[in-house]
């Protein structure tokens, strides 16, 4: 079942990748879609009686892999807790996002392309999240990392899509970097790559050292903090974050499934699978915590600037795998899990009802030429009201009864107010992340669906009236005269901001699984939180799948009550703080940023990362490549290598050629000279 | 008494002065021809010297072989000429040079 279920993407990825062309566009969404929902089911099978706790965790052997020497490499599927988590949320939403693209994509001319990489991406996933061995999950971590590559290049045609998916391979190659000395490492320590041999032994080697660049180093902090270098590069936290934002150059459904759901949090799986061998090491789940922290608070804080509606949901999904980052840290697996599967749902979610509003508005993403699409597309305004109602952790804080997202990020912040020391600054961190986090997300559902239309400004309305104007609008033109008194007129008034333009309602293959996706954000929270994150509960459910703290668990629900009523108060205030500026005053974001201009461009620019990163390693790269190009390749290896070959053959035939002069008596001197020199030679040099 | 060495000196005499023929003449391809026979007789010449100085009849065979030899060399070189005149329309050394790299 687990084979048919891991491979079944993998087949119908082949199928519509192969056959292309030659297939059709149905046939290959069939079959890809149809895999994945046989996958999801045959995942829900496997999951739901992990939930009841009867299920024990098994591994499934398929091939051998790698056998040599010492390394003994099984190519097997590991299904425990954890990975039924993971592979419910994988295969429900990839599902969910191929069926979604059927409309998204519907006008696109390469469509079995998108999805056989859709298909491969999800393949990859499964086998990231089965792994039994380190190398395995490094295959399956490539595997996503190539299919995110792909699919944010998908639109190859345009260069900024390029740029951004070779932006995201190259930061990727750099925390893959620290992924592979880990493994080494890990090999080098331990003797094998095999995961739970590796969690078995990690105890014992705690405190133990190693050279490393001339250093003694306990071998568990580097051991952890290299693997944690590789999850900061696949989950995007701060210093490695770069390219997620640019990752949204791809097509919609690609940022929900692939940059908001799964692989982003692929990091996440990774801290929580071998959480045993992080519990060893104190430092490395300290640095894990701060750079969750410092993620959360800086993505919310860039989220809360940007005009396009994609880029802030994924500095929010940047953000808020900080948050699920520094619940690891501080030892709350179980909460770091509860979260990601919460957040896959309604970020999910809000991912596809933003490209739900983009395909409406005509591909225009810029929020400030939407307002007033509450009218006009409100099935997508509710599951999108229900996604910023989750994210934001709306939720009564006494009673316990709330949306998703309020059970697992007030979760997360009890057990970093629990944790003490370092987790305590983090819980101050992460509540007013989430103040920023309520702020943003309703100033997007404010700035999108309230207030007056703007739409006439936007170059794609525009585009969009203006093809239609040569259909529709030419009629209403010719008997204007007689008709000038009803309300045709309101077409040509660009006065009321709508520039004559209708956005509509996306097609049902769109708003069913945006309406799955809201059942989800509305309940996942409610129905699984005892199993996620209850202190028996959890036990039951994790087992040994992950290093599940039931104490830590304890100490959270005891929590003051102060602590637990801040993140519904932040919540409260950044609601408030967005109604006051969008609805109720638009003239304040204006006066704010007048005042505090600097402070502004210093978010809108991302706190200068990217300009940083372009100073410090790409205009070095670039100088070095140019010197090693001119200098090195041209001026040392071509000039005197395959240059400077060719360059003497043709000065040695230009000299020979002057000897060849036409002239038979030159030829006959020449003979004669060489006969006489030979004669000389027979006779002298006897 | 005429020895062997006065037959050799006249035809070394006879070969530099068939060599210079071939490599001071500009002005016709017709006396590299004959320069190229005074060459010939003067290494039969050596060969019928040295034939009569060791009595072996070998060296006037051979003689009688160039000769031979030197007979349809010319013939050959002469109707090489006819046809190249007919093309070119000069037979000058110095225009001879079309296979000049």
């Amino acid at each position: 079942m687990i084979q048919l279920l891991v491979f079944l993407p993998l087949l119908a990825a082949i199928i519509a990748g192969f056959g292309n062309r030659a297939i059709g566009n149905v046939p290959a969404k069939i079959v890809t879609t149809g895999a994945l929902f046989v996958s999801c089911a045959l995942s829900w099978a496997t999951f739901l009686p992990f939930l009841g706790g009867e299920a024990a965790a098994q591994v499934t052997p398929v091939l051998d892999f790698i056998r040599s020497g010492d390394l003994d490499v099984q190519w097997s599927l590991r299904v425990d807790a954890l990975t039924a988590v993971m592979l419910v949320v994988i295969t429900t939403v990839s599902a969910l996002v191929h069926l979604y693209s059927w409309g998204y994509m519907d006008e696109d001319p390469d469509q079995p392309r998108f999805f056989a990489y859709l298909s491969l991406f999800t393949f990859a996933m499964l086998m990231l999240v089965t792994a039994d061995n380190l190398i395995q999950m490094f295959f399956g971590w490539e595997g996503v990392g190539l299919a995110s590559y792909l699919l944010i290049g998908f639109w190859y045609q345009k260069p900024s899509a390029n740029a951004a998916a070779i932006k995201a391979f190259v930061v990727n190659r750099v925390g893959d970097l620290g992924f592979m000395l880990g493994i080494f490492g890990t090999f080098l320590v331990f003797g094998t790559a095999s995961i739970p041999a590796i969690l078995e032994a990690a105890p014992g080697m705690a405190g133990s050292t190693i050279g490393f660049l001339g250093m003694r180093i306990e071998v568990m902090t580097l051991l952890c903090l290299l693997l944690f270098v590789g999850a900061m590069g696949k989950s995007a936290q701060l210093g490695l974050h770069t390219w997620l934002p640019d990752a949204m150059e791809g097509p919609t459904p690609v940022s929900a499934l692939i940059h908001a759901a799964t692989m982003v949090t692929a990091g996440v799986f990774m801290v929580c699978r071998l959480s045993p061998m992080f519990e060893t090491s104190p430092t490395a789940l300290g640095f894990v915590t701060f750079i969750g922290a410092a993620t959360c608070l800086f993505a919310a804080t860039v989220g809360t600037v940007q005009n396009d509606i994609k880029r802030v949901i994924a500095y929010s999904t940047c953000s808020q795998l900080g948050y699920m980052f520094f619940a690891a840290g501080v030892g709350a697996y179980g909460a770091a899990m509860f979260h990601l599967f919460t957040h896959a749902f309604f970020k999910a979610l809000l991912f596809l009802g933003a490209g739900s509003v983009i395909h409406a508005m005509h591909h225009e993403q810029d929020m400030r030429y939407y307002g007033a699409l509450r009218k006009e597309i409100p099935i997508t305004f509710w599951v999108m009201t229900i996604g910023t109602l989750a994210i934001t952790g709306v939720g009564l804080p006494l009673v316990g009864v709330g949306f998703a997202g309020f059970y697992s990020k007030d979760g997360i912040l009890e057990a970093a107010y629990a944790s003490g020391g370092g987790g305590a600054m983090a819980f101050f961190v992460g509540v007013f992340a989430a103040l920023l986090t309520s702020f943003y997300s309703w100033r997007l559902v404010f700035l999108t669906f309230f207030g007056k239309p703007r739409w006439a400004a936007s170059e794609h309305i525009q585009h969009a009236v203006h093809d239609h104007g040569h259909h529709g609008d030419h009629p209403a033109d010719e008997d204007a005269g007689d008709h000038a008194h009803d309300d045709h007129g309101h077409h040509h008034a660009p006065a009321t901001g709508t520039g004559g333009y209708h956005p509509h309602e996306s097609p049902w293959v769109m708003l069913v699984p945006l309406l799955v996706l809201s059942l989800g954000a509305l309940f996942a929270g409610l129905i699984f939180h005892d199993q996620f994150i209850g202190a028996e509960g959890g036990i039951e459910f994790w087992k040994t799948s992950i290093a599940f703290d039931s104490h830590l668990m304890h100490a959270a629900h005891e929590v003051p009550t102060w602590v637990k009523f801040s993140p519904f108060t932040v919540m409260l205030a950044g609601l408030l703080i967005a109604w006051l500026s969008y609805i109720r005053h638009t003239e304040w974001p204006a006066q704010f940023v007048g005042t505090f201009r600097g402070l502004y461009n210093f978010l809108l620019n991302k706190w200068y990362f990217d300009e940083l990163y372009n100073v410090l390693f790409v205009r070095p790269a670039f100088a070095i490549g140019r010197f090693l190009w001119k200098r090195g390749d041209q001026g040392t290896i071509d000039r005197f290598g395959p240059d400077g070959v060719s360059g003497l053959v043709a000065f040695t035939s230009r000299l020979s050629v002057k000897l060849q002069s036409g002239y038979v008596y030159t030829y006959a001197l020449v003979m004669l000279l060489g006969l006489s020199a030979a004669a000389t030679w027979a006779i002298a040099g006897r | 008494m005429i020895g062997l060495h006065h037959y050799l000196i006249v035809s070394a005499i006879l070969f530099v002065l068939g060599v210079l023929g071939i490599l001071l003449n500009r002005k016709n391809v017709i006396i590299i021809l004959m320069a190229i026979e005074l060459i010939l007789l003067s290494v039969n010449l050596n060969l019928v010297a040295f034939s009569a100085y060791l009595g072996d009849l070998v060296g006037q065979v051979f003689a009688m072989f160039v000769l031979t030899v030197a007979a349809g060399e010319a013939a050959i070189g002469l109707a090489i000429l006819v046809i190249y005149f007919r093309g070119r329309g000069t037979i000058a050394v110095d225009d001879v040079n079309r296979m000049k790299g």
